[in-house]
């Protein structure tokens, strides 16, 4: 058991020093500008609430609230899954073991503007190999630039290209952890791979899902330079996520109170939405 | 061919098709690109290639990245490390709140982010360094290496510092010269996380810099707005990025699944 000193905290003074210099005096100025209106100058004046109010009003910030829970859910519905596909009909061991997981891991460490700038190049209209394919050999009227379908579909698919190999890699990892004899007992006991995968390998897949939903949750929805240098949050705004916006009333129209506010809000929804998967996926461990 | 492995082949092509078009792209000229498709360069080119390495502006975004990915990824292993294994062998006051409160910083939409950073660096007169970006990602960075070190610690065995202690080692000596070399592959993955979210994250890197710190996302974000449509340019630029990425996941392939697990498997 870990035994109780409380010199400890000499430790975690090093973090402690630096995620507060760089957590606490941003979330203050973010707090005080939610509450003020300013002329410039660094002339302020008492605003209250208002800001909060008129953001949670606002159709703007419901709507890109909207597509971002959409977004979120179709990228966890389909990464999660496939994931799991993927990584229970890879190779245990031999020499493909590391090729597999090397590729795979690839697209994770390709900086997120590139990211962009590659599905950008991928499915131009009649340049980009996806766009050829869609529209001069499937005859499929695909554009990006013109169509909300396409481009939904386009920063969907782009994520699911992104980000799978990171549900693929956790459950891996989780699966790799079973011991041989477990699966022996089940070929003796006659077991269909169903079962196997439903008693055997999902359990013991629990932690790493765990992670890995909770990791695809935060960064999906915090997600912005993808979709930004892909579509810059078009047309029109149907693809403008939560971050898009935020970055284009903060930094675009320099509006510091209700950018603020919203972000107060962007912030609570993340820890909240975190915290109610964590602590349903983990409840059954409590009992 | 087993039936299975159809699946990882197939996801893997899957994965190679738009990288294979990038890479293509930066073989070709602009007036191919323009002119149509196809799918293999025809007119193969390097020039794309010997701009960005002769012109300054260009290269030294990869510079730039490079130096203050590297600070970075220094700084958050550094500070992790101990604080880590505090959390991993002992019980203090305020312990998990702490760590719960360390997570949520790893939750924050970097947006949020932005202009506070913008204004706090240029404040203390950090804006536009190598040392701003660094420890603007460590926010990000630490509270994840500090979860990695922590489930890596967890694996060992307490009897080890004990033993240690037993056979009269200092704490510093044990932990530089026992500790460490036992989770060296905690170290690696941690090292390998930092590297990954500061390699790749451009929001926060963009906005605290101007000239002399401008990372390589910064310059291609600029190539692609202003200097009308160079796509080859910008596919050899990328291109480029994808290398220091594919190395450092060399490094760290054998322990890449159980990293990925944040050592809890």
């Amino acid at each position: 058991m870990k035994t109780e000193n409380q010199r400890a905290w000499f430790f975690v003074l090093p973090v402690l020093f630096l995620v507060a210099f760089n957590a606490l005096v941003p979330i203050m100025t973010v707090v005080n500008y939610s509450v003020q209106e300013t002329f410039g100058n660094n002339v302020f004046f008492w605003q209250g609430l208002d800001w909060f109010e008129q953001i949670l009003r606002s159709d703007r910030f419901r709507a890109a609230l909207g597509r971002q829970f959409l977004f979120t859910f179709l990228i966890l519905i389909i990464e999660i899954p496939l994931g799991i596909v993927v990584a229970l009909s890879m190779p245990r061991k031999g020499m493909w073991v590391p090729v597999c997981l090397v590729t795979m891991a690839l697209p994770m460490l390709i900086p997120w503007n590139v990211v962009g700038s590659m599905w950008n190049i991928f499915t131009l209209p009649n340049i980009g190999l996806l766009g050829y394919f869609m529209n001069d050999v499937l005859g499929v009227n695909y554009d990006m630039t013109q169509q909300p379908v396409s481009a939904w579909i386009t920063i969907v698919v782009m994520d699911v290209w992104h980000w799978t190999s990171l549900v693929v890699l956790l459950s891996y990892a989780g699966l790799v952890s079973i011991p041989d004899p477990y699966y022996q007992a089940a070929k003796i006991d006659g077991a269909s791979p169903w079962k196997v995968f439903r008693y055997i390998q999902l359990p013991k897949m629990k932690t790493v899902l765990t992670i890995a939903i909770l990791l695809r949750f935060m960064d999906s929805f915090n997600i912005y330079t993808e979709p930004f240098v892909l579509t810059g949050g078009g047309p029109g705004n149907s693809t403008t996520l939560l971050s898009i916006d935020l970055v284009k009333i903060a930094l675009g129209q320099f509006d510091l109170g209700p950018a603020a506010a919203m972000s107060l809000i962007y912030f609570a929804i993340t820890l909240l939405v975190s915290w109610l998967f964590y602590t349903l996926m983990t409840k059954d461990d409590a009992q | 061919m087993k039936k299975r492995s159809l699946i990882p082949i197939l996801y893997i092509a899957f994965l190679m098709l738009p990288i294979y078009w990038l890479v293509a792209m930066s073989f070709k000229t602009t007036q191919e690109i323009l002119g149509g498709f196809s799918l293999f360069p025809q007119t193969f080119t390097l020039e794309n290639y010997r701009v960005i390495f002769t012109d300054p502006s260009w290269y030294w975004g990869y510079i730039n990245s490079i130096i203050y990915v590297s600070l970075n990824t220094v700084i958050s292993v550094t500070v992790a490390l101990p604080a880590a294994y505090a959390f991993s062998r002992y019980r203090f006051l305020g312990d998990k709140q702490l760590f719960f409160w360390l997570l949520t910083n790893r939750m924050a939409p970097a947006a949020v982010f932005a202009l506070p950073f913008f204004q706090l660096y240029s404040s203390v007169g950090l804006f536009d360094t190598y040392l701003a970006v660094a420890l603007a990602h460590a926010l990000f960075n630490v509270p994840l290496a500090v979860w990695i070190l922590e489930g890596f610690m967890g694996g060992v065995p307490k009897e080890l510092d004990e033993t240690a202690y037993v056979d009269g080692y200092s704490f510093p000596r044990f932990f530089v010269t026992i500790f460490l070399p036992t989770i060296k592959a905690g170290v690696g993955v941690a090292a390998f996380f930092a590297f990954m979210f500061s390699w790749v994250e451009l929001l926060l890197a963009k906005t605290l810099t101007a000239v002399e710190a401008k990372p390589i996302a910064a310059t291609m974000t600029k190539t692609a707005s202003s200097a009308g449509y160079e796509l080859g340019l910008l596919a050899a630029a990328g291109t480029l990025t994808i290398i220091p990425g594919a190395i450092v996941i060399y490094f760290v392939r054998n322990y890449i699944a159980k990293g990925f697990a944040m050592g809890r498997v």
